[in-house]
């Protein structure tokens, strides 16, 4: 049979991303992929080398929407070392605290794009429903739903309050019951599994020849993490398990993001019942010591990478980045190998590529009534949404009833 | 799981092994092993380091701009979490390196950008698509060198 190839990317309904696949098919299978990245690239790390250390908190928070707090502290934990400051430990547990709400609001998000590419969107709709929930809590704690600002040299900004403290708590409760009920539907609905099993297959052999990371690499029976191996932040006076599978394919990958949510709830509430008393962050020169460190940091998707040269001024001489996607994409072409052209976008969903969310504030400027303007907080504006809604003939209060965070 | 090899064991056996290093390594903290070598001898101690220390894992290739030459610091870690770093320096004049991507077939990836971001040249690197700058960036200009001015983007260069 003669071989055909399709592009798909940098700009396809299949990606939540640029990249570019060139994909060689003979018949509906795979022989053969060629990758292009790059679209995305923004120049970060030169952009870095000429600001501030402070000013670099906030920009390498951006270089991903979702994992914003594994950057930042990836890299903070760089420039704490080289300027040798000692972090208050209660900073260190409040770091694993938005560390850990950070990768529930990821695997959950996970998990409905992961529902969406198999065509099974109810999944979609409750898992990212739930996730709500979380950014919700993220929102009460930092003042945004990503991109928190958590960090600061030398520790974190803000305290958590005991209101807070039970807050985060019936809300961890609400996340496992749902979570539990995810882990069943994993477990036992037939669809799901079949159509899950299968695509994506990479050896644990392959995983590490690759060097693949995260859960893409513990769903190949590879049990790797840097929480343990590397262990950074309050991780290691913490109890919790790595998970691990061998089914090596997308079914295992979503098996072990579903288990990883329970372990993030134990970590969770570990952390808020051994929160130990004491300072937030001690105070950090403006101009850092001559040196150089690299850190690990154990993001949702799998290891951030980041090395940190400084030269005695307050603007770093280098800085290096690297995502878990970095590493994880130079497998994809083997996961793809001998798979059915419509199992490539689940197959790519599934190392969970990295997009940016980020919603918090809107402001609106009616031009046709000259220059008044109206401005919402969150909560209004999601108020006036459900009334919009229902003002139109949608209603979302049933809904609303069967899904109150317990008190 | 067998006891954690020390830093400084580590060190001796690096030592011991290749003694032109004798000086050489730093040990910077718990699981932090910092290593200069001569770009002439870099091969051989990295593969020693990988095949037989047990330094399975490549985190990171990080390229620097360090006045006169270009320095590539390799990240490489064991199961038990230490990362060995190993430094070492190549003329800008003719900044070559062997690629490792024959050890670590991902590594690839990183190898691509040193050669896009910083002008290194590497050998035995398999045919593959450029990494991160678009076709038609001007020949020449490395972003992330210390001297680049990104005005010359303007003067009609089509990456721009």
């Amino acid at each position: 049979m003669a071989t055909t190839r399709i592009p798909i990317g940098p700009q396809h309904p299949a990606l939540k991303e640029p990249e570019s696949f060139l994909i060689t098919l003979n018949g509906e299978r795979i022989t053969d992929v060629a990758m292009r990245l790059g679209y995305n690239h923004r120049g970060i790390e030169k952009a870095a080398e000429n600001r501030t250390y402070v000013q670099d908190i906030y920009l390498i928070e951006r270089v991903c929407g979702i994992c914003s707090h594994s950057h930042s502290s990836a890299f903070i934990q760089c420039v704490e070392e080289i300027a040798g400051l000692e972090v208050p430990l209660r900073a260190k547990y409040l770091r694993v605290l938005i560390g850990e709400l950070e990768r529930v609001h990821s695997h959950l998000l996970w998990l409905g794009v992961a529902g969406h590419e198999i065509g099974f969107d109810t999944l979609l709709m409750y898992s990212w429903r739930d996730r709500e929930v979380v950014m919700d809590i993220l929102a009460m704690l930092t003042g945004n739903r990503v991109h928190y600002a958590m960090n600061t040299l030398g520790g974190v900004k803000r305290d958590v309050t005991e209101e807070q403290a039970r807050e985060i708590l019936k809300a961890v409760d609400t996340l496992e019951e749902r979570t539990k009920y995810y882990i069943d539907v994993a477990t036992h609905e037939t669809t799901l599994i079949q159509r899950l099993s299968g695509p994506g297959f990479i050896s644990k052999d392959d995983v590490l020849k690759y060097g693949v990371v995260g859960p893409t690499g513990r769903a190949s029976g590879v049990g790797r993490d840097a929480r343990k191996d590397d262990p950074y932040a309050a991780y290691p006076e913490l109890d919790f398990n790595v998970v691990t599978d061998d089914h090596c394919d997308v079914y295992g990958r979503t098996l072990v993001r579903v288990g990883e949510l329970m372990e993030s709830y134990k970590l969770i509430r570990q952390v808020l019942k051994k929160l130990p008393a004491g300072d937030i962050a001690v105070k950090s020169p403006r101009r850092i010591p001559a040196g150089e460190a690299v850190s690990r940091y154990e993001a949702p998707r799998g290891e951030d990478v980041h090395y940190v040269r400084a030269n005695g001024t307050d603007k770093p001489e280098r800085v290096r980045v690297r995502a878990p996607t970095m590493a994880n994409l130079q497998a994809v072409a083997k996961m793809l190998e001998d798979n059915n052209l419509a199992d490539v976008p689940i197959v790519i969903a599934a190392i969970d590529p990295c997009f940016s969310c980020t919603d918090r504030m809107v402001h609106i400027d009616r031009i046709d009534r000259g220059p008044s303007s109206e401005s919402f907080e969150w909560g209004a504006l999601r108020r006036k949404g459900i009334e919009w809604y229902s003002a139109n003939g949608v209603d979302f209060t049933e809904l609303n009833k069967r899904f109150e965070v317990r008190g | 799981m067998s006891k954690r090899r020390t830093e400084e064991e580590l060190k001796a056996e690096l030592v011991a092994a290749f003694p032109e290093l004798e000086g050489k390594v730093r040990v910077a903290r718990e699981r932090r092993v910092w290593v200069e070598v001569e770009l002439a001898s870099f091969r051989k101690i990295f593969e020693r380091a990988v095949k037989e220390l047990g330094f399975s894992i490549l985190c990171i290739i990080t390229g620097l701009d360090e006045g006169e030459n270009l320095g590539f610091i390799y990240h490489i870690a064991d199961q038990g979490g230490t990362m060995l770093n190993i430094h070492t320096l190549a003329p800008k004049a003719d900044p070559s390196i062997r690629t490792i991507s024959d050890i670590f077939p991902a590594g690839h990836i990183y190898e691509r950008e040193l050669i896009d971001l910083f002008g290194a040249k590497v050998s035995g690197l398999a045919p593959g698509n450029r990494y991160p700058l678009p076709d038609g960036w001007p020949e020449g200009q490395y972003p992330l060198r210390k001297d680049f001015n990104p005005a010359v983007l303007d003067a009609g260069g089509e990456g721009a």
